[in-house]
């Protein structure tokens, strides 16, 4: 079959954008391949591993399966949008101090989910940060660090003076040896 | 890259509307609600289609309506109606259900119509085009042989849908909208015991409100679902159990108890129901009772976990949900 071609004008980032791509193809796909904003990643394209979210009119929700031609009129937020003017949002601030990345894949889906959380919930405690992230796989961190650097940033958002623990960043110190 | 297959898309603004698209396109054409069943399937060629109608334009399909019985638009997302106070406070148990579905960035979009309509499930059709071409598709899609019961001539994917042996629970109804009219059956009507032929309802015909009854909401029922899985953040179940319980001076007057993605359709298991019917509701009457859910469940080898192992769970998962419905231990699990 023919492709359809879809003409529409997304609010992207707080940025109109038009543009012409198939109609069968989704707003993840459209973001990454029309608009060239590559920081929402392609995980498993099928609503399982939550690394494509992106915010639609501040909901997280997963690109991968949302028809791009469906999105006129709502306002989408990718992790590029996430800063403001030179200022990192406080998640990417926490996730960058405390390192709470390994291969990095899973970040820009968790960032996004977060910070819906943080929007909707401005002291999450420990197991509502667990619930939102249900969606998001990682595969390298444990997570351990991803929950310390949500709460860190929902500190640093709060304005509170957070940094991450020493035992985070090193570990925990050795045991120091008996004397014989 | 798993791209879905080209398709003419179509965005009425008006229920009317869309069904006249859809009974115009015939069978080739499908409905989109949320997108979180079709667009897989599709991008796994599970399914096909020439024409897509999205329902998200259609303002007949969104709200939720609470009077005496309340009334569900098909539209209305999975995380607007676990959250919904209609829900939480006079349906609870429905309320838990809907929030056991996937993941919260799934139930974002995600429709109570779709879960509804969800495509029942099997090891051997939840696959990717290659894999399923390396043993010759199966007989829901392309094939020819169910690889489950090879000697079958019938299909035996599994429905897992949250919400529907809920709303079979709770006796709800569901409003079915086409060109020729409109029409509202039980919401255990809408399925039929076959993987293939799972719903009832028309090819014509759209999913457009699930209505439930006043006298189900919770101040006439006990009610408590449960859902097994292998992980609790997103899986499909393997296993769920719907309970509601009419009690009357402390004994049962009327039960449902209905299992989920254990066999094609929502499954009454009417022997567990029948041996409480009568009984005060005991740890003792409800341990006897639910040992007849054996019987009712006959998992097969088309889903995760051993089969036999679902089958010996099933009794005593049955017992912990009536145990919770009967208020003798605090509802878990899901």
């Amino acid at each position: 079959m023919e492709p359809e071609t879809a003409v529409r004008t997304l609010t992207v980032n707080g940025e109109a954008r038009t543009v012409a791509f198939p109609v069968h193809h989704t707003l993840l796909e459209v973001l990454r391949e029309e608009l060239g904003l590559t920081g929402t990643k392609h995980g498993c394209e099928l609503g399982e591993c939550g690394t494509c979210t992106v915010l639609m009119d501040g909901r997280a929700v997963l690109s991968c399966l949302v028809l791009a031609a469906e999105v006129e009129g709502r306002e989408i937020r990718t992790v590029e949008g996430l800063q403001r003017g030179n200022e990192l949002h406080p998640l990417q601030r926490s996730f960058a101090d405390l390192g709470a990345a390994q291969c990095g894949y899973c970040t820009p889906g968790i960032l996004m989910a977060a910070s819906a959380l943080l929007a909707a919930n401005p002291s999450p405690t420990r197991a509502e940060v667990r619930a939102a992230l249900a969606g998001n796989l990682c595969r390298c961190t444990g997570y351990q660090k991803i929950l310390e650097a949500v709460e860190g940033g929902a500190a640093l958002a709060r304005g509170e003076d957070w940094q991450p623990a020493p035992e985070s960043l090193h570990g925990s110190p050795l045991p120091v040896p008996e004397e014989r | 890259m798993l791209r879905l297959p080209a398709f003419r898309l179509r965005q009425p603004t008006s229920l009317a509307e869309a069904c006249r698209i859809l009974s115009g396109e015939g069978p080739a054409a499908r409905v989109v609600a949320g997108g979180t069943d079709l667009w897989p399937n599709l991008k796994r060629r599970n399914q096909k289609a020439s024409t897509v109608i999205s329902l998200a334009r259609v303002p007949e399909l969104a709200g939720v309506r609470a009077g005496g019985e309340v009334r569900l638009g098909a539209m209305e997302t999975l995380a607007d109606l676990e959250r919904a106070p209609a829900l939480v406070t006079r349906y609870p148990a429905l309320a838990r259900a809907i929030g056991s579905i996937s993941s919260p960035v799934l139930r974002n979009l995600g429709t109570l119509g779709g879960n509804v309509c969800l495509d029942t499930r099997c090891t051997y059709y939840d696959q990717n085009e290659e894999w399923r071409r390396s043993i010759h598709y199966c007989m829901k899609a392309e094939g020819r042989i169910c690889w489950v019961a090879p000697s079958s001539p019938r299909c035996w994917a599994v429905q897992s849908a949250d919400s529907a042996p809920m709303l079979v629970a709770l006796d709800a109804r569901v409003r079915l909208a086409s060109s020729a009219g409109e029409r509202e059956i039980p919401v255990a009507a809408l399925y039929r015991d076959d993987g293939i032929d799972y719903l009832a309802k028309r090819p014509d015909e759209i999913v457009a409100e699930v209505a439930l009854p006043a006298e189900s909401d919770a101040a006439h029922l006990r009610t408590a679902f449960f859902k097994l899985r292998r992980r609790g953040s997103i899986d499909f179940g393997v296993l769920s159990v719907a309970v509601a319980l009419r009690t009357e001076g402390g004994r049962v007057t009327d039960a449902r108890v209905v299992l989920g993605s254990i066999a094609s359709f929502p499954s009454p298991a009417g022997e567990v129901a029948r041996a409480l019917i009568g009984a005060p509701l005991t740890t003792e009457s409800i341990r006897a009772a639910a040992q007849r859910s054996r019987a009712a469940a006959t998992p097969m080898d088309n889903t995760d976990f051993d089969p036999r192992w679902r089958g010996q769970v099933t009794p005593v998962y049955v017992e912990r949900t009536l145990r919770a419905a009967a208020g003798l231990d605090a509802a878990d699990g899901a």
